[in-house]
């Protein structure tokens, strides 16, 4: 960090990170395009005689017949048509009495002989032989869970039984003080799945409060009942315990959050407007204003809009049409959308950039940027130019820019902005090298010849000759500086 | 490179065992439940399942249809319906769903979950609460272990990532200790374990109680060493551009569970072919370790080399052709094939890292490694926020600047909002804001330079994640950033640094290397300390040396808890070929920066 600048440029310049650069188009790509044209002129007697499959069988993957995921795209077709049918239950007809007993299935209550005789009757005779054969594991069951149960295990042992994957009564641990054993075993086994298994138990069998006071003080434990909470989506407990735990600002947080499930825009702003007196921080407090003036204004301009739209006497809409409604994009997105719709409206709207821009704290270099790209998309180069101008005191104007005219001239290609109005921004690019790089790429021959004319480099000059058109007004250009006894040239 | 291997390197164990492993019991769990039944299968078990079993391999037992988990209504008109899935709560409720209106239509079916790689209580706890405890009955299928190539595995659990390091929550400890079991009761017995990290350490514990509870066949070990690693202990690798092929090609198309899918402009073709990505791929072999640059050459000379072959055919007579087109032919069209490929994805690439300043991006990257000039890279970073070029990518770089300043930058430069090391909080919810969210926020104050919530949070996250990241102290300890004044030739690599074109050498890399030398910590006591230690190597029972053995000491399994970069691989088989070892990897999942960050961002309402 204490390098100097100069020490800096000699860095980057070093041989290490010339070596190849994703900026030279020309050479790899050329080379690339070698290849390419070379496999391309072998395809045709590939296609003589293309035993595909044969090929495909010994190296590709390209999804083949009979691969899984094909195979389900292949059900997922071909259920198409049921799918957007109203599927309709089948009704058994053979066992009707059996729908309405639903427990009648579980084999527990068969044994227990809790099912009324007659649908037990009917049922089993529509039971064909693979279901008993299947039902027939599940027979051992109760035995083994009787057995379980009468085994003494201390939390130890039943923190390993159920690292294993084995069964082990929980119910049996019943003080406070065997409970929280069984957790901090668990903890200690380092196997999360045990942990919440045990904080399942301990959610069912103790009070609320009591739980989260012991939680508060095992952090691990807390961190899994949390993600617990999370997954099953147990928001009001989440709550609870976060309030407990006196974590307002999440709590604040949790309950913005909601904002994300409600659709309609203003019901929306409304819980949003609701949220503002939550207890955030400063810095949260602040976006979560911010959030809800931007919805606020969204609905606003989107109303307008949409009825200038519809009106079809606003030609800017006539000529590019909105593709989206503005409601619930970022505020980058809206400026973008003011500064191509509304570009010149009075600063008083709500829909005016600049009054955007005061009310959100926008950056100059944001905002120009912002402004830059939505004008030079609609190629309105007077704007972009206006963008730049600024008078000095002796009211000489000049070009000014809170961004490298490097990057202004990397917006304006991709908008394809034509040579004449590129150049002008490609000859205020500071660095030389970088300026010449450029102006070679977008085809500005005058910057790129004056250039190695400032840098008095003959050498580069007479390389550069071959690039232009022959007998052009560049290449004249370029012999008379070659001839031109005045030059001290450096090479 | 390839040639310059060491000729006594030892061959790797063949892992196709795990794969039919797994098959053999994925049958047999299929036998369990006979009689026609539809299959559902969650939608990120496709791929790995596709690896290891096809259709017909269903349809013999008795899979009628296959449906992807979509969380919908069921259509399905079979009396008997299993679901092969991760155990998640949100499927297992969906599953009750769906057998709670079967019975609501008084229909009758049968159920059968099958997770994998383990059932977790939770979801046997939903179950039970939505009363379906026993009518849906539950199996599992330890499919742990997926060889994506000779010397890559993975768990396929990208979640294992967020899960872990951003919840808290251990519950794929037992999983990853299980893994390592049962790589050692098949290539075992390991005779030294090292490690670094907390979860490293719990992985390393469940492994050896299961070694304790299980009985120890005696057999000759393929794999000698074992080095387990938190991602944790080195955020800043992942977060850097890859600009080594493989990686390159993971970053732009995403590689997914060692497959890719080529769109048009890459096949140049009307449709998008899908590539198998391994070291069968004999184009793909010999350039996915190389650096970018490198790749253009070798492809021009394969393509040239190529062309030369079928011009052989030229003059010949009908014997010699037919001898041609019976020995030749194929392979060549084979050739033909994953060349043009090749060069397709090759082009694609440059055409849209040459419109992204790719360079520049780098260069900043470089200087943050390096660690000067950071105003520079701030503003760049800033620039490119509010040019809203990519989320993911501003946050990326936020990321490697918050890690690898740890903090100097906020009295340096005063940018105290974005490193409030102070005012950390629960991770869990400190991401669990919408991309859009993310993006409103971020810009609204880019003036400032990102002071916003979610930003500054996301790297609080990260910066807390990696605990005092150290990074530069750590950097300079282990010499991670060669000098720049020397000139790095990329066609001849001398140290693990060419995987990021000679600016740095990744930190994870590094420490294998260290270790491996020094057969265990010693001597890295400051870099351990600065690590946050967690820091282990146990030796197991010595049993007797032979030769066979002397081969499996210099094949080291490296397994990383939260995933590992295809740069981390490359650099990892460069030092093999240096120092004579074999490296295998086994990862919870393949990641890059993109999916690092995506992992914290990604919000369910």
């Amino acid at each position: 960090m204490t390098k100097s600048k100069a020490d800096e440029e000699d860095y980057w310049n070093s041989s290490k990170f010339k070596a190849f650069t994703f900026d030279d188009e020309d050479d790899e790509l050329i080379r690339l395009k070698e290849s390419r044209q070379a496999v391309n002129s072998i395809q045709r007697l590939v296609e003589e005689d293309d035993d595909e499959d044969d090929v495909e069988k010994v190296s590709w993957s390209g999804e083949p017949v009979g691969s899984i995921s094909w195979s389900v795209k292949e059900t997922a077709a071909s259920n198409q048509r049921t799918d957007r049918e109203p599927a309709f239950p089948k009704i058994p007809t053979d066992t009707p009495s059996l729908s309405k007993s639903q427990s009648g299935y579980s084999l527990s209550s068969l044994f227990k002989g809790k099912t009324k005789g007659g649908n037990f009757q009917s049922f089993t005779d529509t039971l064909s032989d693979s279901s008993i054969r299947l039902y027939a594991p599940e027979l051992r069951k109760p035995k083994s869970e009787y057995k379980d149960y009468v085994s003494d295990w201390s939390p130890e042992e039943t923190i390993q039984r159920l690292q294993q994957g084995k069964t082990a009564p929980l119910e049996k641990f019943r003080s406070l003080q065997d409970k929280l054993l069984l957790l901090d075993f668990a903890v200690s086994a380092h196997d999360g799945n045990v942990i919440t298994a045990v904080l399942i138990y301990l959610k069912r069998t103790l009070s609320k409060e009591v739980l989260f006071r012991e939680l508060e003080s095992r952090q691990t434990a807390l961190r899994h009942f949390i993600h617990y909470l999370t997954e099953t989506k147990d928001q009001r407990l989440l709550l609870e315990l976060l309030r407990a735990l006196g974590r307002t600002e999440d709590v604040a947080l949790l309950q913005y959050k909601e904002h994300l499930s409600i659709a309609d825009e203003n019901k929306r702003r409304d819980f949003l407007k609701s949220c503002l007196s939550l207890p955030f921080s400063a810095e949260d407090s602040a976006h979560v204003q911010d959030h809800y003036t931007l919805l606020e204004r969204q609905i606003i301009i989107e109303a307008t809009d949409r009825q200038a739209e519809r009106g079809g006497k606003v030609e800017i809409f006539q000529k590019f049409p909105r593709r989206a409604s503005i409601l619930n994009m970022p505020l980058i997105t809206t400026l973008y959308y003011c500064c191509f719709y509304h570009y010149s409206e009075p600063e008083g709207t709500y829909s005016s950039p600049l009054n955007i821009r005061q009310a959100f704290k926008i950056s100059e270099k944001q905002y120009f940027v912002t402004a830059l790209a939505a004008r030079a998309k609609l190629k309105a180069w007077l704007d972009v130019d206006a963008l730049f101008t600024s008078r000095n005191w002796l009211g000489f104007t000049r070009k000014k820019s809170p961004l490298s005219f490097q990057r202004v001239v990397d917006v304006l290609q991709k908008n394809s902005a034509p040579t004449q109005v590129l150049q002008d921004y490609v000859g205020l690019v500071e660095d030389p090298d970088m300026r010449i790089s450029l102006a070679q790429k977008h085809k500005c021959h005058d910057i790129v010849i004056n250039t190695y004319r400032d840098m008095k480099d003959r050498q580069q000059l007479l390389g550069y000759r071959g690039k232009v058109g022959r007998g052009s007004a560049e290449e004249r250009k370029i012999d008379e500086l070659l001839n031109n006894q005045q030059i001290r040239w450096k090479n | 490179m390839a040639n310059s291997a060491r000729r006594d390197s030892p061959e790797l164990p063949d892992f196709s065992l795990l794969k039919r492993l797994a098959r053999d019991q994925l049958i047999y769990l299929l036998e369990q439940l006979p009689g026609k039944k539809d299959l559902f299968i969650e939608a990120d078990l496709m791929s790995p399942l596709d690896r290891i079993a096809n259709v017909s391999t269903l349809k013999q037992h008795e899979v009628d249809k296959l449906y992807k988990v979509e969380y919908k209504p069921v259509v399905s008109t079979s009396d008997q319906l299993c679901f092969l899935i991760r155990p998640r709560i949100q499927t297992v409720k969906w599953i009750c769903d769906v057998a709670n209106a079967d019975k609501a239509a008084g229909k009758f079916r049968r159920y059968k979950i099958i997770f994998t790689p383990q059932k977790f209580y939770a979801c046997e706890a939903v179950l039970e609460e939505q009363g379906m405890f026993g009518d849906v009955t539950t199996d599992e299928w330890a499919f742990y272990l997926l060889p994506l190539d000779d010397d890559i595995i993975s768990l396929e659990l990208p979640e294992f990532f967020r899960d872990n390091f951003l919840a808290g929550d251990q519950r794929w400890m037992r999983t990853a200790g299980s893994a390592l079991h049962l790589l050692h009761s098949l290539y075992g017995p390991f005779s030294k374990v090292y490690g670094i990290g907390r979860y490293s350490k719990m992985a390393y514990e469940s492994w050896r109680e299961q070694v304790e509870q299980g009985e120890q066949r005696a057999r000759q070990a393929e794999i000698g060493n074992v080095f387990l690693i938190d991602r944790d202990v080195d955020f800043v690798t992942p977060l850097c551009s890859q600009v080594v092929y493989e990686g390159l090609v993971d970053d732009i198309f995403r590689i997914k569970c060692g497959c890719v899918e080529f769109s048009p402009d890459v096949t140049a073709s009307d449709k998008s072919v899908k590539v198998m990505l391994n070291s069968q791929d004999k184009v793909f072999n010999e350039i996915r370790n190389e650096h970018f640059s490198n790749v253009f050459g070798f492809l021009s000379q394969k393509a040239r080399n190529l062309q030369t072959a079928y011009d052989k055919r030229r003059g010949m007579d009908i014997k010699q052709m037919k001898t041609f087109v019976s020995e030749e032919l194929k392979g060549l069209k084979q050739e033909h094939r994953l060349l043009s490929l090749h060069i397709g994805a090759s082009e694609s690439i440059m055409k849209k890292k040459t419109k992204q300043d790719f360079q520049e991006l780098l260069k900043t990257e470089h200087s943050l490694l390096e660690g000067f000039e950071i105003r520079e890279c701030i503003s760049y970073i800033e620039e490119h926020i509010s040019r809203q070029v990519s989320m993911i990518e501003s946050l990326r770089l936020l990321c490697l600047l918050s890690i690898t300043e740890n903090g100097e930058l906020s009295f340096s430069y005063g940018v105290d909002h974005l490193l409030t090391f102070s005012n950390l909080r629960q991770l869990g919810l400190l991401v669990e804001q919408q991309p859009g969210e993310t993006l409103t926020v971020m810009e609204s104050r880019v003036g400032k330079l990102v002071n916003d919530k979610t930003a500054g949070k996301l790297t609080d996250a990260f910066s807390s994640l990696a605990k005092k990241s150290n990074f530069r102290a750590l950097s300079r300890k282990l010499n991670l950033v060669p000098k720049s004044d020397e000139e790095y030739d990329l066609r001849v690599p001398r140290d693990m640094a060419y995987i990021f074109s000679g600016a740095y050498v990744p930190l994870s890399c590094k420490l294998i290397e260290q270790v491996l030398e020094r057969d265990g910590w010693t001597g890295l006591e400051e870099v351990t300390r600065l690590l946050n230690g967690n820091e282990f190597a146990v030796t197991g029972q010595i049993t007797s040396i032979n030769g066979a053995k002397n081969d499996a000491q210099r094949i080291i399994l490296v397994m990383f808890l939260g995933g590992c970069t295809f740069s981390e691989i490359s650099a990892l088989r460069f030092l093999g070929r240096e120092k004579g070892y074999k490296f295998i990897v086994v990862t919870t999942a393949i990641t890059n920066s993109s999916r690092l960050i995506e992992s914290l961002l990604d919000n369910h309402v």
